[in-house]
This record gives C-alpha cells, structure tokens and sequence, in this order.
C-alpha cells in the first residue's frame, strides 16, 4: 500500500484569546482525502485548529478533528453556533449545519491567510489539484480543479518517491542537487513515467536527476492547468505539495512570479473559510430574525 | 464565474467551461444533455447555474464521447442549446 | 516471394515473414531496453523459423509506437493502418477493429478491403491501455494472466470510481480490505477498462462484425466485458498480438507484387 505524506498530526490554540467573549463562534471542517481539519474561530478570528489523516470514514474523521480542536478549550460542540462542512467527505458529516464545497471554502480561506490582495490560489493536494481566481472578498471568480489523474498530485509524487526510495520530505532539496537541470520527464502519466523513470535509472542517470525531472514535468504539468485559467497577481500556494520547494521552484520560476507567504498555516485553509462562511450565516441568521 | 469541470490527463485536456456570469439560468442545456453530464444546482453563492455532475467529472472525454463523433458535423446540444453562449468544450 | 511485417510496441516486439502472402514464420519477445537490438534478433528468428534468408526478403514494412527502430525497414506505416490490413486478413468480414495494446487503445472502422474509413485512439493514460490491468493486477498480487480466468468467476458487478490507473491502485486495495473478493474485484477491473474502451470505440460508431486485435484481447475477462459494454459478438482471431504486424507483412507483399519480379 503506498504510503501517506508522512506528517505529524497537530493542533494549535490561539495563545492569548478567551472564546468566552466572543459574539460568534464558528466552526469548520474540512474532510479531504487524506487529511481533515477542524478550525474554530471566534468573531472570524483563529481560534483553534486540529490537522489530522483522514480515517476509513468521513464521520468518524471529522469527529476526531473537531475533538481534538476542541481539546483544552474548555468548548464544546454545543458551542458552536454554525458549523460548515467541506471537502471531499462534506456531504458525509452529519453534525455540520451545511455543507459548501472545498472550492469555495479554500477561495474565502486564502482570502483570510494571504491578505485580500491574492487573486490565484493553487492548492496542491493529496490526491488532486485544484486552482482558484478569487476577487478581493475571496469570492471565486474561476476555477478548475484537477482529481481524475495522479499525474500533479501528491499522489504521482509518492509513486516517484517510493520508486526512488526517498523520503518524500527530501524530494526537493534533492532535486537540486545536480549538475546541470535534466530535460523533464516526458510522460504525463504517473504509470508510464514510471517506467520512464525506470529506465533512467537502469542506464545510469543518478537518482537526484531523475527526481529533479520528475519535479520540473510536475511544475510544468501544473503550470499549464494554470495556463488555462490565467494567473494573476497575488498568488498563493497552499496544500502539501507547497511544501515541496522542488516543485514549487520550478513553478514559480516558470510563470515569472513569487507566490505570497501566509499569515497562518495553509495546510488549513478551507477549514477557515468553512468557518468564516458559517460565521456570514450566523449573521444571515440573526439579521433575519431581528428583521421579522 | 468560469467554472471548469473536467480534468487533463496523459492523453489530453477534456474540460467544460460554464461561465455562471453569462448564463441566465434557463436549464436548457441540462434539458439536451442525454446523458445527463450537465445538471442544474444552486451553487454555493445562491446562483442556480449549469455544473457538470459530480459522477461524471472524471471521464467527460467518455461521456460526452457519442456527442462528438470522429468524423461528421460536431453539433453539441449543450452548447447548441445556450443562447448566451455560456458552455465552451475544450476538446 | 519473401517479405516481412515488424511491430515494434512499448512492451513487445512482433515479426511475421510471408512466403507468397502465408505465413512461414514468425517470432515475438519483449522490447527490453534496446528495441533495435531486439529487433534485429528477433527479425533473424523469423527468417529463419521460414526457413530464408535475409538476403531473400523482398520488402519490410514495420509498425508500433517504435517503427523508427529498425533500419532493415523499406518503409513504415501507422499501427492504424497495419491493424485494419491485419484484421481484414484475417476476418474479411470485420467492420470495426478494436486494437489494445500495452499503452494504446485503439478503434477503426474499415471498409470491405481492410482501408480506414475512421479511427480513433487513446494513448499516453494507462487507464485506457493494458498497463491499466497490468496495475492493478500488481495491486492484487496476482499475474495478469490470472486476472481473466478469475472475472469468469465473478458472480457480482462491483463498480470501480477511479478513472485513473494510480488512483484505481488504491481503490482495488480497499476493494480487497473491504472483502471484495478477488473474482468480483477482477471482472470490476475489465469492466473498466472496456467501458473506456467502448466509449471511445462508439465515437467512430461501431459496425459488425467487431475484431479484437492486441495483447490484451488474450484477456477471456477482457472480452467478455468488451462484449456486454457494446453489446455485440467479438470475434478475436488466435495470436492477437501479431495481427498488427501480419498486416505490415501483408501490405509489403502487395508492395512488392506491384512492384513486380519474384
Ligand atoms: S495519465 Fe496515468 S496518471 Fe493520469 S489518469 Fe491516466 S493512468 Fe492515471
Ligand atoms: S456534449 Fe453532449 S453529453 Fe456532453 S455535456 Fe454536451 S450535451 Fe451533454
């Protein structure tokens, strides 16, 4: 079985925030894939937050991220007064008061960890990859998400890391440990690069150097799915591949502009802009009632 | 918006484009669709729009295949249908 | 008259030699890391399993993703072509040629004299060719010569989601932790890869009689599902995987009879 983005779990609590002063307390939760968060916020302020690996099942993962946010927080769940789902599992988490898709959420999430000048967003997941054109409130303006093929996901990277037998947290220091930059990996699709890669390898290439073309076809491949949906200024890269200089570099060089540096942990964006739409119903809610 | 749907893998790009900004929510296009790829929801701004359905995301370039036969006139009922061309096919 | 037909695809090389338009010999193996060598040798096998030698040999048509390969060549042609002469050869009768390979899929209408009328092809996504059963065989831990035998035995049509080789990996994984069993899990595989198969063949609208050409057609399960999707009889001729390159063969022949001589 291939292995997942070996990461740490975690959670963080805002360090000198009372919840107990707040006006709204919402929540969100992102069930992706391969990892789920649980964000609190308080007034559409950070809270609290939870990064955990998305279990068998939907329900129980969000359960357990939502648990574990909570933890030491002295809030319950009954404190919530809105929570959203999103993600791949949303429509599966029975205690969320709605769901709203990941698009949406990670949009009004980069709008709050970048600032609202990012108008493109990338967010290089697990097992897809998504880019987004947001307007100054985070509304999305384009889009285009990519989750039929491995080839630009985490997942295609796994395949190369295993194959190689590197630590997947090593892939892009080491390929930039070669002599000159390799022609890219010429097939898109992971099963056939493989093989590429393969006997790359069999006629004596070093590994870093397969790996740096494996990165650069990577960049290349996500390049032009940006292509499609025209990149403009700012632009921020979220999700786990972000982590993944080897990539990232190689992207960044190709279109000709540096990506953003958030504020807070991108890892969880779309759980903050999960919360921060449950937080606009909140008050949807409570316009409506003292209007009737 | 422009939402696209599809995906681009080793063999090519298959994306459907709706720009939700030039769509005036009349449902016909998901009416043609014979196989149902296009749908009518309420997006997550409260728009009533065209999407491409959750269960056919991942192999547009088969589902919409006998819409686009290899030789002969290419005449899509979605975008036939769209009188203020909203729908654009990327292959 | 002597001439040859070589198919060099990404997984195996195939020869046929003709003598006077039969066949007399013929000789297949894996491409390896040196196609022209591979080539070569197995070129000098079939020769010689027709008892002739290489000085003999009129006209050599070669075909396959790698046809640039191999210098002996008078002259290539597209695998289209090759597989619609094949398939003509062999089964006059067929309208439709359906060629899966190791890496490409492929569909082609051809009229009564085996010429392309239309065609269409799915290349560079494992999904769409025989790396796709060859994946997922890997995943189950079985040969992928078992898988076909195994779907025969299927009792229930269990759907696969995945559309792509790598994702479906893990999707056959949890299939089997689910306690799919391995005969269901098997027939979900072929059905897969023939619904793409299918889909992409009905694009150049699919005519009887359906010929199944390529090494995947070998697949019983394969054929079986290729049958239900498109709801017609296919008939796959013995030794699949050479009709490609029984067609270079046989268009090297025509060739050279108009060229004239002996
Ligand atoms: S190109 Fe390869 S990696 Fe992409 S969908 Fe096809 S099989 Fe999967
Ligand atoms: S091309 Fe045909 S199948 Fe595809 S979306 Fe349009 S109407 Fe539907």
């Amino acid at each position: 079985m291939v292995e997942f983005w070996r990461w740490k779990e975690y959670r963080w609590t805002a360090p000198d925030a009372d919840w107990k002063n707040a006006g709204i307390i919402s929540c969100g939760i992102d069930v992706g894939s391969v990892s789920s968060q649980a964000v609190i916020m308080t007034d559409g302020n950070l809270y609290a937050y939870s990064n955990m690996r998305t279990g068998s099942n939907s329900p129980d993962s969000a359960r357990r991220a939502l648990d574990w946010a909570l933890e030491g927080t002295g809030l319950k769940q009954e404190n919530m007064h809105f929570i959203v789902g999103t993600g791949y599992g949303r429509i599966n988490i029975p205690f969320a008061n709605k769901a709203i898709t990941e698009i949406a959420c990670h949009a009004r999430g980069a709008n709050f960890m970048y600032g609202p000048t990012v108008r493109t967003v990338l967010d290089m997941g697990g097992q897809d990859c998504k880019a987004i054109r947001c307007d100054e409130k985070g509304k999305v303006t384009a889009f285009l998400m990519n989750d039929k093929c491995a080839a630009g996901t985490g997942r295609g990277m796994e395949v190369f890391a295993d194959l190689l037998q590197v630590h997947i947290e090593e892939v892009g220091d080491l390929s930039f440990k070669v002599d000159k930059e390799p022609p890219p990996v010429s097939s898109t699709c992971v099963v056939f690069a493989k093989s590429e890669a393969s006997a790359l390898l069999r006629k004596g290439v070093p590994k870093n150097e397969v790996l740096a073309a494996y990165c650069s076809a990577m960049a290349h491949r996500i390049f032009s799915l940006l292509e499609r949906l025209g990149v403009e200024k700012d632009f921020g890269i979220t999700g786990g591949i972000s982590k993944n200089r080897g990539v990232v570099d190689r992207l960044t060089k190709e279109l000709g502009i540096t990506s953003l540096t958030p504020r807070y942990d991108p890892q969880v964006a779309g759980g903050v802009g999960a919360a921060l739409f449950a937080k606009s119903l909140v008050e949807k809610q409570r316009a409506g009632q003292v209007a009737r | 918006m422009k939402a696209n749907y599809g995906y681009k893998d080793g063999s090519g790009e298959f994306f459907i484009t709706i720009d939700t900004d030039k769509c005036n929510s009349c449902g016909d296009c998901a009416k043609v669709c014979p196989p149902k790829v296009i749908v009518m929801i309420t997006n997550d701004y409260d728009e009533v729009v065209p999407a491409v359905a959750e269960e056919h995301r991942k192999k547009i370039k088969y589902d919409c295949a006998p819409c686009k036969p290899v030789s002969g006139p290419r005449n899509l009922p979605c975008v036939a249908a769209c009188k203020p061309v909203a729908i654009v096919h990327s292959w | 008259m002597i001439t040859a037909g070589i198919d060099i695809g990404a997984k195996t090389v195939k020869v046929v030699v003709l003598k006077d338009g039969k066949v007399a010999g013929k000789a297949i193996d894996l491409s390896g890391f040196d196609q022209r060598g591979t080539s070569d040798r197995l070129f000098r096998k079939a020769l010689a399993e027709a008892g002739a030698d290489i000085k003999d040999v009129r006209m050599i048509v070669a075909t396959g993703a790698g046809k640039g390969e191999f210098p002996h060549a008078n002259d290539p042609v597209t695998e289209v072509t090759a597989d619609a002469r094949g398939a003509n050869v062999i089964h006059p009768k067929g309208r439709t040629v359906i060629s899966v390979g190791a890496e490409e899929g492929r569909a082609i209408r051809t009229d009564a004299q085996g010429r392309v009328v239309d065609f269409a092809v799915n290349e560079k996504c494992a999904a769409g060719a025989g790396a796709f059963t060859e994946s997922m065989a890997r995943a189950l831990e079985l040969k992928v010569e078992d898988l076909g035998p195994l779907s025969l035995q299927s009792t229930n049509a269990v759907p696969m989601n995945a559309q792509c080789a790598v994702f479906a990996e893990s999707e056959v994984v949890s299939l089997v932790h689910a306690g799919t069993s391995k005969q269901d899990i098997s027939r979900a595989i072929h059905d897969a890869i023939a619904s793409r198969i299918s889909s992409m063949a009905r694009r150049i609208s699919v005519e009887n009689d359906v010929v199944l050409i390529g090494g995947v057609a070998k697949n019983k399960g394969f054929v079986e599902s290729l049958k239900r999707d498109l709801a017609t009889e296919v008939f796959v001729p013995q030794d699949p995987e050479f009709i490609s390159a029984l067609g270079a063969a046989h268009i090297a022949f025509e060739k050279a009879s108009k060229q004239g001589g002996n």
